[in-house]
């Protein structure tokens, strides 16, 4: 009877490896820059106010960097959960506008609604190479020192928000205010 | 020759020499940036190498290679700026450490524990088939 059971165990333990993988997306890759400071960068604003802003203008928050371009179909589905997020969220959420043309993404914000504390202008994609960008919308999660705590790629979904990304920001602003 | 016309061939060869020269050193750098790209995965279109590969990030990265190249960075220094931010999945070749073991050594491991199993199951029948023999002989002498 035992020397049945055996190669049973090995089967079943192999299936549920195999069935867990089936569930995961291939093409989806971790990040190197998890635990990491993030890439500096000092980039212009998408407007209409001038200026320039570089994460480590940002320390001391926690804050949300957004991906995104006026030309990435996927954005706009992302654009709900991230209007809805900004309005209700205290944690900013800033845009990288990733190979765009200004003019367009400002129409773009404009038609769509606004949900950046402010949209930076990375026009060559240099930054977006920084990050590790590979797949447009991209959002990173930035602590209060400037290390990125975790990166979604592909559109934020409610699920994204309320599974992932809302319990990360619980635990790192609570992280903050005990030390 | 008059001193003007001479002094004007001269410049024109000069300039050619100089055009031969940037136009090979260019396609020695093509040629390096092509080896490399061949060793990168487009992590777009991930099937495909950053050689190969059209997509928009390619073009970008192939970009990148050339002017760090061009900069004197060696074709080490390129592969470890892309792995620092896009992970080891960039590389064609994963590299051995710890994690990757079971990857570069699993197949041998497997193999070896196969082929000592089989022997050992052979051994086994072996001694079984020896210790009936016997039987059979003290059987057989004794009729």
């Amino acid at each position: 009877m035992t020397r049945y059971v055996l190669p049973l165990v090995v089967f079943v333990a192999l299936a549920m490896a195999l069935a867990a993988g089936l569930t995961r997306d291939p093409r989806e890759l971790p990040s190197p820059l998890v635990g990491k400071p993030a890439p500096a960068f000092r980039l212009p604003l998408l407007g209409p106010e001038d200026g320039t802003l570089a994460p480590g203008d940002l320390r001391g928050k926690v804050w949300l960097l957004n991906v995104w371009a006026s030309w990435c179909a996927a954005c706009r589905t992302e654009h709900r959960v991230l209007a809805d997020f900004a309005a209700r969220s205290s944690v900013p959420v800033y845009g990288l506008n990733y190979k765009d043309d200004a003019g367009a993404a400002r129409a773009w914000l404009q038609r769509m609604g606004d949900p950046y504390a402010a949209s930076l202008v990375d026009a060559d994609g240099r930054v977006g190479i920084d990050y590790g960008v590979y797949g447009v919308p991209e959002t990173f999660v930035i602590d209060q020192a400037g290390v990125v705590r975790y990166r979604q790629v592909g559109p934020v979904t409610a699920e994204v928000m309320a599974r992932r990304i809302v319990p990360l920001l619980k635990r790192l602003e609570s992280r903050d205010g005990d030390g | 020759m008059a001193m003007g016309s001479r002094a004007v061939v001269a410049f024109l060869i000069g300039l050619a020499v100089h055009a031969a020269a940037a136009v090979q050193s260019d396609a020695d750098l093509d040629a390096r940036v092509l080896a490399l790209s061949g060793q990168l995965r487009c992590l777009v279109c991930q099937n495909q190498t950053l050689a190969d590969s059209n997509a928009e990030l390619a073009v970008d990265l192939r970009r990148q290679i050339r002017e760090q190249l061009r900069a004197g960075a060696s074709e080490d220094a390129v592969k470890a700026y892309l792995v620092r931010r896009y992970g080891d999945f960039v590389l064609y070749r994963p590299p051995v450490k710890p994690l990757t073991w079971p990857l570069w050594f699993g197949p041998w491991v497997l193999l070896a524990a196969v082929v000592a199993a089989t022997v050992l199951a052979r051994m086994r029948r072996q001694t079984a088939r020896v210790a009936r023999n016997d039987d059979c002989d003290t059987g057989a002498s004794r009729s």
